[in-house]
């Protein structure tokens, strides 16, 4: 893990942490704890930090089925970037991005079996952060960026 | 960091009418490494099992992939003609339930007394 400060006054690099995961199933629980300590270390309510875990866990588990393709010699970046109001965190991975849009769950289709039961990760990330958008970059690899800002409400 | 081994452990309650109730209490995580364990505890039910409660309380860890096998436990569970009640769940994941809609085919309850209650 690399933390990092600069000078730079407004800018989301004010101070930062770094970590690398192999692209293995349950690592996503070192970036998932660590953006939890961060948030309640900048003091964010329970009620976010449990927001963001699952943001990032499924952030994080996206990043290595479908972006590394569980490929353990591919490692998934995880940026947690800290402003006075405002968590960053940038996940990275090799792969082109995601392939459609984040849709809404429909658990009917779901029960019905004509919905994989699977696929809700980028719908809850949408749902339980603040800001997010994903980002396409390839040959160079794509990421999540997600952003929870102080004082914004709960889902 | 390897994934916490998910736990299922299935007791049978007697019912104040009725059926009796079986429990699924579910420890440890709840991912896609889960499958043996939820779905095979599941399918080990015998087919007279119509009642069933969700036991989320000592669940550490839980992700998408693992609220996708409750799903496939739901979808199995309406084939049977089997009536799921949950409790134990803590907040956030209440939030998350209700978001993918879940709560349509199981309800939340905050404890296991509610949740048996449920049946009668």
């Amino acid at each position: 893990m690399a933390l990092s400060k600069n000078g730079t006054s407004g800018d989301r690099s004010n101070s930062s942490i770094e970590l690398r995961l192999p692209s293995r199933l349950g690592y996503e629980k070192v970036a998932m704890n660590t953006a939890a300590s961060v948030a309640r270390l900048m003091g964010f309510s329970e009620e976010r930090v449990d927001d963001l875990k699952t943001a990032v866990a499924e952030a994080c588990i996206n990043a290595m089925e479908h972006g590394n393709k569980l490929d353990e010699s591919l490692s998934v970046g995880v940026v947690l970037s800290m402003d006075a109001n405002s968590l960053e965190v940038k996940v990275t991975d090799n792969g082109e991005g995601p392939q459609s849009k984040t849709g809404t769950p429909d658990i009917d289709k779901k029960m019905q079996e004509e919905e994989d039961a699977r696929g809700m990760g980028m719908f809850l990330i949408q749902a339980l952060v603040d800001e997010v958008e994903w980002v396409s970059s390839p040959p160079s690899g794509s990421y999540a960026r997600m952003v929870i800002h102080l004082g914004h409400p709960p889902v | 960091m390897p994934e916490l081994v998910t736990r299922v452990t299935v007791e049978e309650l007697p019912a104040l009418s009725g059926e009796r109730i079986t429990v699924l209490r579910f420890a440890g995580d709840v991912t896609s490494a889960s499958q043996p364990a939820v779905i095979g505890t599941y399918e080990d039910l015998p087919d007279s099992v119509k009642r069933i409660l969700l036991d989320f309380s000592k669940v550490d860890y839980l992700n998408s992939s693992g609220i996708a096998l409750i799903i496939q436990m739901m979808i199995a569970a309406k084939k049977r003609g089997q009536t799921i009640h949950s409790f134990g769940l803590s907040p956030h994941f209440q939030k998350v339930f209700t978001m993918v809609g879940i709560t349509k085919y199981t309800t939340l309850h905050p404890d296991e007394a509610s949740a048996s209650a449920a049946f009668n």
